[in-house]
């Protein structure tokens, strides 16, 4: 796992992903998946319940290492998990201070895009589950990011919301940035490239001495 | 160094808007420590003689308490994912959530056994030595919990085998500490027991936050 500077021979790729093998447990999760992302590219990550996408989500951003392969990122990441990740305690606002503080977007203008500009008083646990998610995904614009890791970003959205979404995506490509999106709802977006991972659920265990 | 402030003064922050939680340990420390008077007899002379050995284990335990959520209530809501992704080494965060921790268990501990131990009957002059020595063993303590914390951080039970882990290693600095507040009642200097609680603290400092930030690691990954 390392962040270099940009490469001047291949200027264009954002994330190189070669061989990687993660298991969990003794199981095989994920079986010598290579992909690679330039500027602009958005990859949806398809596959059954239990393929391995959260998993290769989170390899890739370093939240775990990867058994076998390298990984090879020319930029910052942001990440949006399956979870929202919001205390229920603090207002909206005070739930992305920190986002906003280590991050480059500017608050008014994500909150706008989102459509929570109304809400960024009131405390999390007041926000619907699709405003919840938003509020998530507010962390990921905020950061600045150009490379967008996004686990399930429509989970509990509205027609209405997964189109402004769709722009949002839209936007951050033409600007240069990249994606990965798992996903099981057909996402607004043109020219996307996908992934399938197979399941590996049946495959017998292996056992590692 | 803008991530690692940021992450202190988010939990803060936090801390101050659960203020129920930073205040349960609180209470717990003045409540325990009261409630020794009742169990002893109100005998001055026991009370004093005892008082710097009850703050000390009271406050041994109530900075025990808000551990189990220190790092739990992160990993349960995805704010760990988060805040292992800011670009701070793992250490750093752990480091940056036991000094939180410190700031909003210990020190508040500290201003409360000024209160507890006048009412035990410490002498005004001994009180200072006290303080000190709680403040040493206090930084001590967060240091250990909350690599303590982290390593048992996902474990079915934790909150079982988070005590059993911390208060074995507590014993050196509950021995040390408390032996540098009663050297002022036996009329001893308290410097041995200061220095010895000195290098349990230079100890941990950079061997709780490796550990405990190798501790997140697992636990996230």
């Amino acid at each position: 796992m390392t962040t270099q500077p940009p490469d001047p021979t291949t200027p264009s790729v954002l994330l190189d992903v070669r061989d990687i093998t993660v298991f969990r447990g003794d199981r095989l999760v994920l079986d010598d998946v290579s992909l690679s992302l330039a500027h602009g590219d958005a990859m949806i990550l398809t596959g059954p319940n239990g393929a391995g996408k959260s998993t290769l989500l989170r390899t890739i951003a370093g939240l775990r290492k990867p058994d076998g392969g390298t990984i090879e990122r020319y930029g910052a990441l942001a990440w949006l998990g399956h979870q929202d990740a919001l205390k229920p305690g603090l207002t909206l606002a005070q739930n992305l201070a920190l986002a906003d503080r280590l991050g480059s977007g500017s608050m008014e203008d994500v909150l706008e895009a989102l459509d929570l500009a109304f809400l960024t008083d009131l405390p999390a646990r007041l926000l619907s589950s699709g405003q919840k998610r938003r509020a998530a995904f507010a962390r990921v614009m905020l950061s600045g990011a150009p490379l967008w890791l996004l686990d399930e970003p429509t989970v509990g959205l509205d027609v209405a919301s997964i189109e402004r979404l769709g722009a949002i995506m839209a936007k951050h490509r033409d600007n240069g940035g990249a994606m990965i999106v798992t996903t099981h709802v057909p996402l607004p977006l043109d020219n996307t490239r996908s992934h399938e991972l197979p399941s590996l659920a049946h495959a017998e265990p292996l056992w590692l001495s | 160094m803008t991530a690692f402030f940021a992450l202190i003064d988010r939990d803060l922050r936090l801390a101050y808007r659960f203020g129920a939680d930073t205040l349960a340990s609180l209470l717990f420390f003045i409540l325990c420590g009261s409630l020794f008077p009742l169990a002893l007899g109100p005998s001055p002379d026991l009370l004093r003689h005892m008082g710097p050995g009850i703050i000390w284990v009271c406050a041994l335990l109530a900075s025990l308490l808000p551990l189990d959520r220190l790092f739990g209530s992160e990993l349960e809501d995805g704010s760990l994912d988060l805040l292992m992704l800011t670009g701070l080494p793992a250490y750093a965060v752990a480091f940056a959530k036991m000094i939180a921790h410190w700031l909003t268990t210990g020190l508040p501990l500290l201003v409360a056994a000024i209160p507890l131990g006048i009412m035990l009957g410490v002498k005004g002059s001994e009180l200072p030595l006290l303080l000190f020595g709680l403040m040493l063993g206090t930084m001590c303590l967060s240091l250990m919990g909350g690599m303590a914390a982290s390593i048992v951080l996902g474990a079915r039970r934790g909150g079982v085998l988070l005590p059993l882990l911390v208060l074995p290693l507590a014993t050196p600095v509950l021995i040390f500490g408390a032996a540098s507040s009663y050297a002022g009642q036996l009329g001893a200097s308290s410097s041995a027991g200061f220095d010895l609680l000195g290098a349990c603290l230079l100890a941990m400092l950079p061997l709780c936050p490796l550990a405990a930030g190798y501790g997140l690691k697992s636990a996230v990954g």
